[in-house]
């Protein structure tokens, strides 16, 4: 992480640099298993939330992981897009500049949107997720589960299975597990699958194995990670019915008999349950969501503390 | 002395002329806005020069003839004027340049077509062309008044930047169009296929997440297109072709005596999506860089082949830029939102050159493709170094590098993915009907003495 200014995805990250992260963030839960959670490091750092998607969980976080550091927080909801209110994107975050941002965290709902601003200023820029692109956050998050669960990364089966192609964190996932050497299978229907193969000049994700054949996705997976399914799918006409789509790809009891017995389920949230996965599953005790999603304050206090708090020291 | 009369000789260059399958080192003397000779060395008495050009190690080859580029006037002056647009063309080379009819408002009308034409007699430095629009107001649904606007000077017809959905008006188009003789020159996308799309639909698209825009939608339409002009008899010229399979149906097509021709770009050409991603033949760029961003959408590698395959084996007739200069605004924003183009006149020579370089084309190509090629494709009078013709040529340094600096351009649009790359060969200097319009420093100090004074 050293020098590093922005986290705008995982495919830049090394693996020593994931590694730092989650050591950083084993940290950070301490901190915030004490009677009184805040330690002073970002004092007087103003950490600038700018959400132009509706998004709770993930600006929570956010939050709670810049006060926990003692960092000044604005939030901004630019609900609606830029275009809609009549500033440029590149307008608003020179202002917040001007105000003296130190770090921007942006979720924006155009894929790219990040590396723009984090051109325009010196602050740093994380992305909370950008279009279909990337979540890095909600990746290093979901490292730092399995990690925990299973005290390493390397050689576990990871499949990611629902609506791959517009999933910002199925693609930041498959850069960071892939990256710590596990393998990485990518499940859905065909219309929800993005085209992988194909000549790219090394611009392409990395490989990984693609299959619409969610029971023999399965077998002796060690991890097994629902995406959300938005319901606009279906109106897009990609997929004809709900109930096709949870006749096959949903998450159920009858079909994790196939993953290696000590397999855990994860989600992003926000859930549909009953959809992308059954109501049994999600609460189960194999089901690590709640864990997901304290564990994210924690790393994303490591990230805040590794690009501001820290580089003080340097 | 008058402009009328004036001699210019430019002697000991490589003079080529693939429409006379010259290539040869000579001279070209240029007398009263005419080419008087092109062909081995002269006696310099004998060619009784006011001027001469010492040409020795440059190229010189007819003015190059641009079918498609985007001159925004009337209605967007801030993106280019046809003066600032034209002084682009000189500077890569292009003499003729053919305007496509997306201004606003759009050319559909004669009024609209002569005060292009007046402009670009006013304020341009190179020839211009207009094309007309297919659709009145580019809205798809009714034809314009297509024979007249032909009589007027509409050199073809074009709704281009947006596909013409309804077969029907297509079809229309086509058949109408044979009372004047006059192309039309489709934009083949399926709209429902692009809608919403900004890069190549692919593993890049995939990794960047970003909405491709599929190759099927365009070999759908081109299928559709050829299928309409055989059934009608109509004259086809397919717009910027950027996929393999599209290649592949102009060819089967032509095979079949389909009246179609066919351009492609330099950035089609040269360029691969890999481009959105960050990729540069130096350093790196950064992903999501608007500047890659254009439709049709800068392609798969095995796409640039098959545009390559295409050129070189003719069925691909011209090379046309599709020059679409935009404000820093347009393009200063998420890559969803920014507007689709290249900026492309002052680049293209030295983009293709670079082609030559790699061994992928050959200059004798590249030239014919720029000149007799496009001449042929709009029944165009120029593109040859023929005694007779009008002395429209270009003299360029093939060896000669530099770096791409859009704020260097003649252009307003600086728009372009080739921004910090070295190119090879240079544009020197270009003459349209024996004025210069275009010389750099180091072609000025080439003029030597005339030899024989008159």
């Amino acid at each position: 992480m050293v020098g590093r200014k922005d986290v705008l995805d995982l495919n830049d990250f090394t693996a020593a640099e994931i590694e730092q992260v989650l050591r950083t963030a084993d940290a950070m839960r301490e901190i915030l298993t004490r009677p009184i959670k805040r330690v002073p490091a970002l004092r007087g750092k103003t950490v600038v939330n700018l959400f132009f998607e509706p998004s709770t969980r993930t600006r929570v976080s956010f939050e709670l992981a810049a006060k926990a550091l003692s960092a000044d927080v604005v939030n901004i909801s630019a609900s609606g897009s830029s275009v809609e209110k009549g500033e440029s994107l590149v307008d608003t975050v020179r202002t917040l500049q001007a105000l003296g941002a130190d770090v921007v965290v942006m979720r924006h709902s155009q894929s790219g949107a990040p590396y723009l601003v984090a051109q325009q200023v010196q602050a740093s820029v994380i992305n909370a997720g950008d279009g279909w692109h990337a979540h890095p956050t909600q990746a290093l998050l979901d490292l730092y589960t399995v990690r925990e669960h299973f005290g390493r990364i390397a050689g576990l089966r990871v499949v990611i299975v629902g609506d791959i192609l517009h999933s910002r964190v199925a693609r930041s996932n498959v850069w960071g597990f892939t990256r710590l050497g596990a393998h990485v299978v990518l499940c859905g229907p065909p219309t929800l699958l993005p085209p992988l193969d194909g000549h790219t000049d090394g611009y392409g994700l990395p490989p990984v194995a693609v299959c619409t054949d969610l029971e023999a996705a399965l077998e002796g997976a060690d991890v097994v990670m629902a995406l959300r399914l938005q319901r606009e799918r279906q109106q897009a006409g990609l997929l004809p019915s709900l109930r096709e789509y949870i006749a096959r790809y949903q998450i159920t009891a009858e079909r994790l008999r196939r993953t290696a017995p000590h397999a855990i389920v994860m989600h992003p949230g926000p859930l549909n349950e009953g959809v992308e996965i059954a109501p049994d599953v999600a609460r189960s005790d194999r089901s690590v969501i709640e864990q997901q999603v304290t564990n994210g304050v924690a790393v994303r206090m490591a990230l805040l503390y590794l690009l501001t708090g820290a580089s003080d020291e340097r | 002395m008058s402009a009328e009369s004036l001699r210019i000789l430019l002697r000991g260059g490589r003079v080529m002329d693939p429409a006379r399958r010259l290539d040869l080192t000579g001279d070209v003397l240029l007398v009263g806005g005419r080419i008087a000779y092109a062909g081995p060395p002269l006696d310099p008495r004998e060619a009784e020069a006011d001027q001469i050009f010492d040409a020795t190690g440059l190229v010189i080859a007819p003015g190059f003839i641009d079918l498609h580029c985007h001159l925004r006037e009337p209605g967007q002056e801030a993106k280019e004027t046809i003066a600032t647009g034209t002084r682009a063309a000189a500077r890569g080379g292009f003499t003729t340049v053919c305007a496509m009819a997306n201004t606003s408002p759009p050319i559909d009308c004669r009024p609209l077509l002569e005060y292009v034409q007046q402009t670009a007699r006013r304020e341009g430095v190179v020839r211009v062309f207009s094309l007309a629009a297919v659709t009145r107001g580019l809205a798809g649904q009714e034809l314009t008044e297509m024979a007249e606007l032909a009589a007027a000077g509409a050199i073809a017809f074009s709704d281009d930047g947006v596909p013409i959905a309804s077969s029907r008006i297509m079809r229309a188009a086509l058949a109408y169009s044979r009372l004047c003789g006059r192309p039309i020159m489709p934009h083949c996308d399926d709209p429902e296929l692009l809608a919403g799309g900004t890069m190549n639909e692919g593993p890049v698209a995939a990794c960047l997440g970003l909405k491709g825009i599929p190759a099927a939608g365009e070999e759908a339409m081109v299928a559709r297109d050829l299928a309409l002009a055989a059934l009608t008899g109509g004259r086809l010229h397919i717009a910027h072709v950027s996929t393999a399979g599209a290649v592949d149906l102009i060819r089967r097509a032509k095979a079949r005596g389909v009246a179609v021709t066919a351009e492609a770009t330099p950035h089609h050409l040269a360029l691969t999506d890999a481009w959105v991603a960050g990729h540069r033949w130096e350093g790196h760029g950064q992903p999501y860089d608007t500047s890659t961003k254009v439709n049709p959408p800068l392609r798969s590698e095995a796409d640039r082949q098959a545009l390559l395959a295409g050129l070189r084996d003719g069925t691909i007739d011209a090379i046309a830029t599709d020059h679409a200069p935009h404000t820093l605004v347009d393009k200063l924003c998420p890559y969803d939102e920014a507007a689709f183009g290249i900026s492309g006149l002052e680049t293209a020579l030295g983009t293709l050159l670079r082609l030559v370089e790699h061994g992928e084309l050959t200059l004798d190509l590249v030239i014919e493709k720029l000149t007799i090629g496009p001449a042929r494709v709009f029944g165009l009078p120029y593109g040859t170094l023929q005694p007779g013709q009008a002395a429209d040529v270009v003299v360029f340094d093939p060896q000669t590098t530099w770096v791409v600096d859009p704020t260097r351009f003649a252009s307003k649009g600086r728009n372009t993915p080739l921004a910090g790359q070295r190119l090879r060969g240079r544009v020197e200097a270009t003459f349209v009907g024996g004025r210069l319009v275009h010389q750099t420093e180091e072609f000025a100090a080439r003029q030597t003495r005339a030899l024989v004074t008159r």
